[in-house]
């Protein structure tokens, strides 16, 4: 065992959190509050190679491991979790399935121009009635000549509004279930392609989450990823790895909001001494940071399993699922350690907390990651 | 970073599992009823080389480094937590005070005897001192070249069967943390007796007791670490302890989530098993998923001890989550086995009383916080 990072690893770390520190910290409240897509932030971040770190060099990527991957996204998340989110989906959920199941053509095409950050990406598989259960797919695709023809609704789509190429699912075949669902690689420039709506919400508000309307939309059949009756298993292996960002993410979100409230515990003073004196707070600076801890170990795990090469679906749903409940578990004692002013949007844990709840929702909700741990633990 | 075992470790590890299958498991039950351990099974852990783990092999140890300790704990916790509390205590805190403190003649005098099995026992709490080491009484008088030994010491695991005793006591009229040293005395010494034998919950096959101490001359030679510094050699060897502590209760918690997964996929209610119904699953991920995460936890502080780095913190964080991830997993169990669960013919009866003491000895969760908080809050 060997729990150090190598050089690379720390070097990637330290440059994330350069850039994190100096370009989204200062405007990181001005974005939640204003709802505003940080696209110069996410032009700086494809320029640092932060947006297809783990993609071959030849394809434009960075050609990293995961768990610079991990580093660099807790960094950015630590900062803003909007960037965070944005910087994920385009490495986990976009890139990733492309540079793992696309042809050489479609890397050249899709891959290349997304891990360097010239194109932004987006993974559209739930719809308004496909949430957890991903493959009651309803958006339907016909195959007519040489092309494709998509219809139906997207819901939820992180990046939809500003994405420029989309993986989206469709259901070739409603006969055959879900081994009718295939991926297809749609580019946002195409007719009958629009963004019915952008989603106002409770937390990683400088992100998008678009609905998508998918009307007559034709895809050439050289945009199909992957063959005939892999389209479910595209989306649930690129999960997996989307897992590992979101966990990620939510170690950011975390670490903020317990380095922020382990300084305020030491300056904040009440009955005449820093609050950090009493047992009470010191308990919950116990609590936030083992946990944390434990969450940041589970998800190098996760990461480094990836590397490995082997299976990671067990570990990688077990990061997820600890490392949100722990986003959310800490963002809480967070605000309740600042008291009133932790409710105030003058300090950052306010938006901490309402963050950190979406990363016990998407890519999987927590109930989901439960089912998939008790799968893999039942067949033991 | 790498989060295998290398192979060294494997084989200690699948070693152990077959002795612990073969020597252990199936008396465990029986051990528990009568609180007690055969002599027999003494003779085959000495044999097998179980008391000298982690002693350097120049004093007839096997001298394993940390990781592997760990592992051997777990394995052996799996089959008898009562077992691996008499070697943790002998291969931690029982013998660790003398390793690092003792002078060479003691070392050289010493360290074999128990490295063969002559089984040691560390003595610090006392009836009015448990959490609060440093209010310990019991009083260490110079007379020429002794020092005259007078108290009483409680909850001493292998206090019945202990050939040696590692004795905190302080100098009469000091107070606090000042004024304490510790001792090592060998049984028979005059003065020494086992004034009683606790009847308890759990680890009913490994002895506690309370150990007497009037007039027990103990020459000057024998003091472990300077005049004046008794306390601060025991809390050094906690920090090792705890990490004994927190595998003993990985070992428990994994033997529950073990036999209920076994009994969830065997159990039918409703028409189908356990397994298959989401409110047991869930409950399997959740144990799975903390054990995981505490085990990594404890795998890093024994690696950090490896690398002769600090690890107060990681210890204490180790030992925190390990043993309450390990009782919320023997709660469930018994929950899963339902009214079978409570019934001695299945065995999460006992874990769920055995597992219990990880959470109050070698510092009570209470005190782990305490002990990570005041690490964070100085920075380290």
């Amino acid at each position: 065992m060997q729990f150090q990072f190598n050089e690379q690893q720390r070097m990637i770390r330290d440059m994330a959190r350069d850039f994190a520190n100096r370009v989204i910290v200062p405007v990181a409240a001005e974005l939640d509050a204003t709802e505003k897509f940080p696209k110069d932030i996410v032009r700086q971040m494809g320029e640092l190679g932060l947006l297809g770190m783990s993609v071959n060099e030849a394809y434009g990527g960075a050609g990293l491991d995961t768990v610079c991957y991990v580093a660099a996204m807790e960094e950015i998340s630590r900062a803003c979790a909007s960037c965070g989110v944005i910087m994920s989906v385009n490495n986990s959920l976009v890139c990733w399935p492309l540079e793992t199941y696309g042809n050489e053509d479609q890397k050249k095409r899709f891959l290349t121009p997304l891990a360097s950050g010239q194109k932004l990406g987006a993974y559209c598989l739930s719809e308004p009635g496909a949430g957890t259960d991903a493959a009651a797919q309803r958006t339907t695709a016909k195959k007519e000549g040489d092309h494709w023809v998509l219809n139906g609704m997207k819901n939820f789509i992180t990046n939809g509004a500003n994405a420029d190429i989309l993986i989206v699912f469709a259901q070739t075949d409603p006969a055959i279930k879900h081994k009718g669902i295939r991926a297809f690689i749609v580019e946002s420039t195409s007719e009958g392609f629009s963004v019915i709506r952008k989603e106002e919400k409770m937390g990683i508000r400088a992100s998008d989450t678009a609905q998508l309307a998918f009307d007559n939309v034709i895809v050439p059949d050289d945009q199909v990823l992957g063959p005939a009756e892999s389209g479910f298993k595209i989306a649930m292996s690129t999960l997996d790895g989307g897992r590992i960002g979101i966990a990620s993410q939510a170690l950011g979100i975390s670490a903020a909001a317990y380095e922020a409230s382990r300084a305020y515990s030491k300056q904040r003073e009440q009955f005449g001494r820093a609050i950090c004196e009493f047992q009470a707070v010191q308990w919950k600076i116990a609590d936030m940071a083992t946990r944390l801890e434990a969450a940041r170990l589970l998800t190098y795990r996760a990461a480094w399993a990836k590397d490995q090469g082997g299976r990671y679906g067990e570990e990688a749903a077990m990061a997820k699922l600890y490392a949100s409940e722990t986003s959310h578990f800490i963002t809480n004692e967070a605000v309740q350690i600042f008291g009133g002013n932790g409710y105030s949007k003058e300090y950052p844990v306010e938006r901490h907390f309402r963050d950190a709840k979406i990363t016990e929702i998407y890519e999987g909700t927590s109930e989901a990651q439960r089912l998939v741990i008790s799968s893999f633990e039942l067949k033991k | 970073m790498d989060f295998e075992l290398n192979e060294n470790q494997t084989m200690f590890r699948d070693m152990v599992r077959d002795f612990a299958k073969q020597q252990i498991a199936p008396i465990a039950h029986e051990m528990d009823v009568k609180g007690d351990m055969p002599d027999t099974l003494i003779s085959a852990l000495r044999e097998a080389g179980f008391f000298g783990l982690t002693f350097p092999e120049a004093y007839g140890g096997l001298g394993v480094d940390t990781i592997t300790y760990g592992v051997v704990i777990e394995e052996l916790s799996k089959a008898s937590a009562g077992v691996s509390v008499m070697l943790t205590v002998h291969n931690s805190v029982g013998s660790y005070p003398v390793a690092l403190f003792g002078s060479e003649d003691v070392k050289n005098r010493f360290l074999p005897r128990m490295a063969a099995g002559e089984i040691a026992a560390f003595c610090v709490t006392e009836p009015g001192a448990g959490s609060d080491a440093s209010s310990l009484a019991a009083t260490a008088r110079r007379d020429g070249d002794h020092y005259v030994l007078n108290g009483s010491k409680s909850f001493v695991t292998n206090g019945a069967r202990a050939a040696f005793y590692v004795i905190v006591a302080r100098e009469p009229g000091t107070h606090g943390n000042k004024g304490t040293h510790a001792f090592l005395v060998e049984r028979g010494t005059p003065g020494l007796s086992v004034a009683k034998k606790e009847d308890k919950m759990g680890l009913r096959a490994s002895d506690t007791a309370v150990i007497a101490l009037d007039e027990v001359r103990v020459p000057i030679g024998h003091r472990l670490g300077e005049e004046g510094t008794g306390l601060r050699v025991a809390l050094t060897a906690l920090d090792g302890g705890r990490i004994g502590i927190a595998f003993q209760a990985l070992g428990i918690g994994q033997a529950c989530l073990d036999a209920a997964i076994a009994y969830a996929k065997i159990r039918e209610q409703f028409g189908q098993s356990l397994a298959s119904q989401p409110v047991i699953a869930h409950k399997i991920a959740d144990m799975g998923t903390e054990l995981e995460a505490a085990r990594l936890l404890a795998y890093h502080a024994a690696w950090l001890k490896d690398q002769g780095r600090p690890h107060t913190r990681e210890a204490a964080m180790a030992k925190l989550m390990a043993s309450e991830a390990a009782g919320h997993a023997a709660d469930a169990a018994v929950q899963i086995h339902g009214g079978y669960g409570f019934c001695k013919e299945y065995d999460v009866e006992r874990y769920y009383r055995d597992v219990r003491v990880t959470r109050i000895y070698e510092g009570a969760s209470e005190i782990q916080r305490l002990v990570i908080a005041r690490k964070l809050l100085a920075g380290q």
